[in-house]
């Protein structure tokens, strides 16, 4: 199941106001946030929501902090309260500073799609970013196929994948393989 | 008896300190009239911190107004006298200001009380100081986001911290005097909690043996320390601090008795002045000066 979160939709419905498409202050993200975690709730089944930053013009290190990292570390927690995945769209480099800030201070990562594809942004160890790569190069892998693909010994390679799906940059699919969050996008 | 603070002919932040000597030791209490007569110029910060000023003392202050025409007319346009009249009995003659006129401010004094001025606030500006940022000062577009960004921090600072209301104001101007470029200057004033209060609310907070504003302002300021456990705070001004430094600007906060400063190689000022007069709250100014080779930041 996919979802499309339009930022600035949310935002608009949070201030009541058609006047403003800054991402700013800690309330604001914290409102756009619950109102997210809120469409979330809605179904129980494994989704990806794609979470939309086209328009929106600027967002500044409180609100990220509310809106991306607070939420990636609810749904990566031990306890998440669903199974969801997240892929970051129509992010510029005019929110990239914000958002790898947050991502830094709190050591998390997250995907985000490019015009050509998807990166991983933030902060990753150098197994779990070869992991990431190798899976994304090969669109449905087993922890056979990546630890081929990296060199690595099997048991490692499963345990960089294993640590990607916990943070929700990785999805388990039946047989064992994986594939990375945005192979498949909306 | 009411006791004369005289206000000098030039009032940024270091000469605004010459007013709160004067203040600093009379009870909240004492009637004072704080004398523009004499101003010729004022920054932002002066402008704002006057309000503050007044915000400070529990008996209702007066203020002469500058008697020099374009002095009074200026303070006028950046609504200084609109919000002075709320707070000073006012003396002397200045002309009213017209809603419709805007003044050349990239933002007038306006206030701060709820996190909904900051929206007003942030997408004010952002318009203006695109144009300003690009053509004047001369900077990478990525400045741009980056002044919003830190403008947006810096007002969250009073909503998040001081308990209370507070004002802010940016203004582009040449700053023949010290710089001799044009700058952008954001200030930002409050007459609250200050630092060292907000941080001492911390759960479990134990002081060091030297604690006090200038220990609180280097937590705050350098180390990114919030009085809230969540990790994720702290980084507003943070966020300021590394945006200066990128831009080859100046960052100073003053809160009590200490000013710390993020201080560029184009100023002289010192990281950090301790022993000042006392004034509650918290005054942040940033400046932004028009770059010199092309627009670089130094990262």
């Amino acid at each position: 199941m996919m979802n499309h979160i339009d930022l600035n939709s949310v935002l608009r419905q949070t201030l009541a106001c058609d006047l403003y498409s800054n991402l700013v202050t800690r309330p604001t993200g914290r409102a756009v946030r619950t109102q997210i975690e809120l469409m979330l709730s809605e179904s129980d089944e494994r989704a990806l929501t794609v979470i939309d930053f086209s328009q929106v013009s600027m967002i500044d290190f409180s609100c990220a902090d509310e809106v991306v990292a607070k939420l990636l570390i609810r749904y990566s927690s031990d306890d998440p309260p669903c199974d969801a995945y997240f892929l970051f769209r129509g992010v510029t480099e005019d929110h990239r500073d914000a958002i790898e800030t947050v991502l830094e201070r709190h050591g998390l990562a997250l995907a985000l799609e490019q015009g050509d594809g998807v990166e991983v942004v933030g902060v990753l160890s150098d197994d779990e970013r070869k992991a990431w790569d190798a899976s994304y190069r090969l669109g449905r892998a087993n922890a056979d196929d990546v630890a081929v693909e990296i060199h690595a010994n099997r048991d490692d390679a499963r345990a960089a994948l294993e640590q990607l799906c916990r943070r929700r940059l990785l999805m388990r699919v039946d047989d064992g393989d994986y594939i990375a969050v945005g192979i498949t996008r909306g | 008896m009411t006791t004369v603070i005289t206000v000098p002919p030039s009032l940024d932040d270091h000469s605004f300190e010459q007013v709160l000597e004067q203040v600093a030791p009379l009870p909240a209490d004492a009637k004072i009239l704080v004398d523009c007569r004499h101003t010729r110029w004022s920054s932002p910060y002066g402008l704002t911190a006057l309000l503050t000023l007044a915000q400070t003392r529990a008996e209702r202050p007066a203020l002469a107004v500058p008697e020099h025409d374009d002095t009074a007319s200026y303070w006028s346009r950046v609504a200084f006298f609109n919000h002075a009249e709320a707070l000073y009995d006012l003396h002397g003659t200045y002309p009213k200001r017209r809603e419709a006129s805007e003044s050349n401010a990239l933002l007038d004094i306006t206030p701060i009380t709820k996190s909904e001025d900051v929206h007003k606030i942030v997408g004010h500006v952002q318009e203006r100081a695109t144009a300003i940022i690009k053509n004047e000062l001369k900077l990478e577009s990525k400045a741009i986001m980056g002044f919003a960004m830190t403008l947006s921090e810096v007002c969250q600072n009073i909503i998040e911290h001081a308990g209370q209301g507070g004002w802010v104001a940016v203004q582009s101007y040449r700053w023949t005097k010290r710089l001799g470029r044009r700058v952008v200057v954001i200030a930002v004033c409050d007459a609250g909690l200050g630092f060292r209060k907000s941080l001492e609310m911390t759960p479990g907070h134990l002081p060091t043996a030297r604690w006090d504003d200038a220990a609180a302002l280097e937590e705050a300021v350098i180390r990114g320390v919030s009085r809230f456990r969540d990790r994720g705070r702290g980084q507003g001004l943070a966020g300021a601090r590394n945006y200066v430094g990128r831009w080859k600007g100046k960052l100073s906060v003053r809160s009590g008795t200490a000013r710390i400063s993020i201080v560029p190689t184009w100023d002289e000022d010192v990281p950090l002045e301790e022993g000042l007069p006392d004034f509650p709250g918290a005054q942040v100014q940033v400046i932004i000066p028009e770059a010199l080779d092309g627009g670089g930041s130094e990262r």
